[in-house]
């Protein structure tokens, strides 16, 4: 059963290869058969293989599925191999079951697009990245999906490749994506020369035996590889592109920016945890970066017009959590919240994307309003998520896995009082911005009127995500509140469990009681401030000191502008300015020197006898008195 | 004798379809297929045997010899050889040579005759250089390689033609002389040596040399080289010939004649001169990631679309120089990886930039956009080469730029880190030539029409090729190896005595020559 491990991968681009070469040739039955399709039966297949690894994990729960030797040159041998073991089954299962979800969903959703065809193939070709990015078993292979995953993304932000603005918020993406992976290459550079091999599970040993903890050479490694997972999963400070990344459709935004693309860099610090274990600088820097970053992001979204813009936002600043699990040594947790995070963002992208397409293609949650009683299943499973997103206690997935890092950060050994704080001032901000866009959208007076109600091919989708947003988070319920953590003991194997710092251990239920307040009472909040003080909070946004913030937070705390002056701007004028290459200067002026002297020589022509005399009785008279001098 | 024909094949065939040219214009394009077809046939043909009997190579790597005397009072010889590498960079020539013929199928209209006349023996010359050992005959065919291009750039070429191919002709034929001199140096200091005149490269490979006189020479054949490559700053005449020249002309300069320099440097730079070599290694890897950086900055200011590709060859030959002087066997396998790779890709970008001009008569990228929708073609063979030149893994310039970049690293890591940045440099300007031709709004009222039969054959063939190398890259290093053998040997010695001074390595490697019997570490 296990066999079947390279299909799964395969799949999506065998999808990706028909749709391209003969996607103009189909019928929209077709493409969307063949580019839905094909992730459902790879989805399938996930399902059997994740059965049978739990019924009969294989020796040290590792399964490696070598296809070819990629290269083999200098004692570099790096494999198309898949690597199968508990962390990676949890990602291929979330990847391909909401990348299936997703699928059927555009089915419909983009129905009345031309490129219909050129869409699902693009989408099946980054399904297929990501599952080899998660199943490499070498660094070399990770990297290919990694490129590949960045690409697609491209591909798709710029979909409607009319608008430039697309154009630039996909190219956006990829160039502040290729800084952190180019870094994440020098990484790699770095664990080759002195590891001596780029097979991941190979590289850990070795660091372990040849590293000691805290020295420079695993620091540096691991430094690179964060330059390269806060990149790709818009951390501080490579978080600009993410917000722009809402140009492409909402499906788009769902899959990459949310649940998957997004998360590759939890996945390549979680897979390579034996390396930052060495580097206890760099898991503090990385604890520090999630928790910098889910403020920040959480009082951006506060702030936003536009609906997707606060799920991009939110969306960072919920990586931030999971930057900050994983910083604090909580490595299932982040993988927890992860899933679980996937479910929810989805299902509020995929409602998103419902409420634009009926709305005619507005984002402006000002200009929306009352859209409960006329879109009432995307209210409903909106709803749900939404309080996922929040952490409502008790019922919502999301409460289970938020909180199970809000408490590792205080209980763990490498977290405390400040990341606690974060954590929890983080999920203050949740509550609010993710309420504040629920009010405005679907409460309220009508502002606008439905033209297009979602059919089957995106409700249902919709239906099942709500339902796991509930459920899902059943799966790793901690031990104070009575359960099994499922998740954790399956993770176990391939993740260490998180250390807690023992006299902090009894007061979990003090703890997760405090979570949980404050999330209701962030909805509470939000609600008096829009609702019930409608007047009071509009002054308080018009206000000097509000205005500033306001201002200041609607533009991503200014990083745009900061990168605009000290990147974007010097490199496009220094292009400009040497657009006719400075040394051609040197050789046309050669040139020019030739072209004077051969003038000046050729005025010697003056084809009168009698300077061509002179010339001749001159030049004698030299050679003359050069023999009799010398 | 195959490799005779290798050489004869285009000669003849270029001078039949002179003639055919005069009685019938539509005959010598065809005449130069069919050419072309038979020689990479036969290229094909000696590559698949050779690399069936790749366990039994006879005294050492070269596969093929043959040895005629020519003119043996002056010790000048009709030697050709072929190893793995030499092989390779022969199969190359064939394949583009069909793409150059194929681009040009209903651009040339006028002095047909002439042109593929022309373009066939640029071809024979190129196959000449990579089969030459002995460097007399390996001067005649380097500039049988100029003179037919500085033709087709000159008769064929678009509207700034004479000062493009002026400039292309001075800079190598100079570089070239230099280059004379030096063969000289080393033809008369080896017979003051030995007492025997010779131009026979396997002879020429053990002479001794004092340092400071090796330098000399290294610099000679070096200059040569190095303005073919294009370095930075030798590369002024590449965007002017590259942008005036037809597209097969581009197609042929870009993927076959910087190669031409990149394989000189592997064949005699390193071999004939290894210490001189290495103790100017640090200066070629600085052009090295001066030619990555420069030529991506350049690139990107550009509005002419033909000369930004013509910079992206600057950009990515920096990576070749890097490698070669970076001194370890990765880098030296990435080498030949992103000489094939690029080949093939910046052929394929001119030849949608040729086929692009025939549309719109225009190469201005301010005036282009939008033309995705017409023509989706196009846009997607343009899409898989800007991603390629922007190094994708899963295409084959990533193999070749990883293996040099890591192979780098373990030289110098500064130079590493500088040049892994090139990586950025190239994606802002592919994805700008993206952004720019096919994007966008569509500014003026094209209506261009798709990609045609050919086109889309010449296409696809590349497309397959450049994924292929990319997804199987193996087979290229297994045929190549035992060509770098030699190399490696040179480059081992170094890398493991590294930590040692850099001048004690360089006498070291003065005094003993080929390392013979010299155990070398074995790295994990």
């Amino acid at each position: 059963m296990l066999e079947c491990l390279w299909l799964i991968p395969a799949l999506p681009f065998a999808g990706f290869l028909v749709l391209s070469l003969a996607g103009r040739r189909l019928s929209h039955r077709a493409i969307a058969l063949v580019g839905a399709g094909s992730i459902g039966l790879s989805a399938a297949v996930a399902g059997m293989v994740a059965l049978g690894f739990i019924a009969a994990p294989p020796r040290g729960h590792a399964f490696t599925q070598t296809l070819w030797i990629w290269l083999d040159t200098a004692q570099f041998r790096p494999a198309v191999a898949f690597y199968l073991d508990p962390l990676s089954l949890v990602m291929i299962l979330v990847v391909t079951f909401v990348g299936f979800l997703i699928h059927l969903y555009s089915t419909e959703f983009m129905i009345r697009e031309e490129g219909y065809s050129r869409f699902f193939a693009y989408m099946n070709l980054f399904i297929g990245f990501m599952l080899t990015l998660v199943l490499a078993d070498n660094f070399l292979l990770l990297y290919m999906g990694w490129e590949g995953v960045g690409l697609c993304s491209y591909l798709l932000i710029g979909f409607w490749y009319e608008e430039p603005q697309n154009g630039y918020a996909a190219r956006k993406a990829f160039i502040v994506t290729r800084f952190g992976d180019t870094a994440m290459a020098v990484g790699l550079f770095l664990i080759f020369t002195h590891l001596g091999t780029l097979q991941i599970q190979d590289t850990m040993l070795r660091a372990r035996e040849l590293w000691p903890a805290g020295s420079t050479l695993p620091t540096v490694a691991a430094l690179l590889l964060l330059g390269g997972a806060v990149g790709k999963s818009a951390q501080l400070p490579l978080q600009t592109w993410l917000p722009d990344a809402m140009a492409g459709p909402s499906p788009v935004s769902a899959l990459i920016h949310a649940a998957t693309m997004v998360t590759a860099g939890v996945y390549l610090i979680a897979r390579n945890h034996v390396l930052f274990s060495l580097a206890p600088a760099v898991l503090t820097l990385v604890a520090v970066v999630g928790a910098v970053t889910l403020l920040l992001a959480g009082f951006s979204a506060l702030t936003q017009h536009d609906i997707k813009r606060v799920l991009a936002y939110s969306t960072i600043s919920q990586i931030g959590y999971m930057f900050l699990a994983l910083g604090v040594g909580a490595w299932s947790a982040a993988i927890f919240h992860f899933m679980i995070h996937a479910f929810f963002k989805a299902l509020l992208f995929l409602g998103a994307g419902a409420i634009i397409l009926a709305l005619d293609y507005e984002h402006n949650m000002f200009k929306m309003g009352g859209l409960r009683r006329q879109l009432p299943v995307t209210f409903w499973t909106f709803l749900i998520a939404s309080g996922a997103l929040s952490a409502v206690p008790l019922v919502t997935a999301g409460f289970y896995s938020k909180d199970l890092i809000i408490w590792q950060a205080y209980a763990s050994t490498r977290g405390g009082m400040w990341l606690w704080a974060a954590g929890i001032a983080g999920a203050l901000l949740t509550s609010m911005y993710t309420f504040r866009m629920v009010i405005l959208t679907f409460f309220g007076p009508p502002g606008m009127e439905v033209s297009r109600r979602p059919g089957w091919r995106m409700t249902l989708p919709m239906a099942v995500l709500a339902v796991l947003s509930l459920t899902a988070g059943f799966l790793d319920v901690p031990r104070s509140l009575g359960g099994i953590p499922v998740l954790s003991n399956f993770l176990k194997r391939a993740l260490p469990a998180a250390i807690s710092a023992g006299v902090r251990v009894g007061r979990e239920g003090l703890f997760e009681a405090i979570s949980g307040t404050v999330s209701l009472v962030g909805i509470l909040l939000i609600y008096l401030f829009i609702r019930r003080i409608p007047r009071f909070t509009e002054k308080l946004v018009h206000s000097g000191a509000g205005a500033f913030l306001h201002r200041l937070w609607f533009a991503g705390w200014g990083f745009d502008l900061l990168y605009d002056r000290i990147v974007v701007h010097p490199y496009v004028w220094l292009a400009r300015i040497n657009r006719n290459d400075v040394i051609d200067r040197f050789y046309r002026w050669i040139a020019w020197i030739n072209r004077l002297a051969s003038c000046g020589l050729s005025r010697t022509q003056t084809g009168r006898i009698r300077s061509y005399a002179l010339g001749i009785t001159l030049g004698a008279v030299i050679i003359l008195g050069l023999v009799v001098f010398l | 004798m195959i490799l005779i024909w290798l050489i004869m094949v285009p000669t003849a065939g270029g001078l039949l379809a002179w003639l055919l040219g005069r009685r019938h214009a539509g005959w010598p394009k065809w005449v130069a297929l069919v050419t072309l077809v038979i020689d990479l046939s036969l290229g094909a043909g000696l590559a698949a045997q050779c690399f069936g009997e790749m366990g039994i190579t006879l005294g050492g790597p070269w596969l093929v010899r043959i040895q005629l005397s020519w003119i043996p009072e002056l010790g000048i010889s009709f030697f050709l050889a072929a190893d793995g590498l030499s092989l390779v960079l022969v199969l190359l020539t064939g394949f583009l040579g069909i793409i150059a013929v194929a681009s040009s199928w209903i651009e040339i209209k006028e002095r047909t005759g002439f042109f593929y006349f022309n373009l066939l023996w640029v071809l024979a010359g190129i196959t000449g250089v990579f089969l030459a050992l002995d460097l007399f005959l390996f001067y005649f065919f380097w500039e049988m390689m100029l003179i037919p291009m500085y033709f087709i750039i000159v008769i064929w070429g678009h509207e700034n033609q004479v000062y493009a191919a002026t400039k292309f002709f001075l800079f190598t034929q100079i570089s070239g002389l230099l280059m004379l001199v030096s063969i000289l140096g080393l033809y008369f200091i080896h017979a003051h040596n030995t007492g025997v005149y010779t131009f026979n490269y396997l002879q020429l490979l053990s002479t001794h040399l004092r340092p400071t006189t090796a330098m000399w020479l290294m610099l000679g054949f070096l200059i040569a080289f190095v303005v073919k490559l294009p370095a930075v700053p030798f590369h002024s005449w590449l965007p002017d010939a590259h942008t005036e020249a037809p597209t097969a002309g581009s197609v042929i300069l870009a993927g076959l004649l910087l190669k031409t320099g990149a394989y000189g440097l592997l064949r005699f730079v390193v071999p004939l001169f290894p210490s001189a070599a290495f103790v100017f290694a640090p200066v070629a890897m600085v052009l090295g990631v001066v030619a990555i950086l420069y030529g991506a900055l350049l690139a990107f200011a550009q509005t002419d679309l033909k000369r930004l590709v013509a910079y992206t060859s600057v950009s990515h030959m920096g990576f070749v120089l890097l490698g070669v002087f970076a001194w370890n066997r990765l880098a030296l396998q990435g080498v030949v990886m992103q000489i094939i790779c690029h080949g093939i890709s910046t052929g394929a970008l001119f030849f949608l930039v040729g086929a692009l001009q025939e549309r719109l008569h225009t190469r201005d990228l301010n005036r282009m956009g939008g033309l995705w929708s017409a023509m989706p073609r196009m846009g997607g063979s343009a899409m898989v080469f800007a991603l390629a030149s922007l190094g994708l893994p899963g295409l084959g310039n990533f193999v070749g730029e990883f293996l040099v970049l890591l192979g780098t690293y373990r030289a110098n890591i500064p130079m590493a880190v500088l040049a892994s940045l090139g990586l950025i440099g190239s994606t802002v300007y592919s994805l700008w030539i993206m952004q720019r031709t096919f994007h966008g709004p569509m500014k003026e009222d094209w209506k261009p029409v798709d990609l045609s039969i050919r086109e889309t054959a010449v296409m696809g063939a590349m497309i397959a090729m450049i994924v292929w190398l990319g997804i199987f890259p193996q087979p290229v290093f297994t045929f190549v190896r035992p060509s770098l053998e030699k190399l490696e040997q040179i480059t081992d010695l170094a890398d493991s005595i590294r930590r040692i001074d850099r001048l004690e390595t360089a006498v070291f490697l003065s005094t003993t020559g080929a390392p013979a019997g010299f155990q070398r570490e074995d790295h994990p």
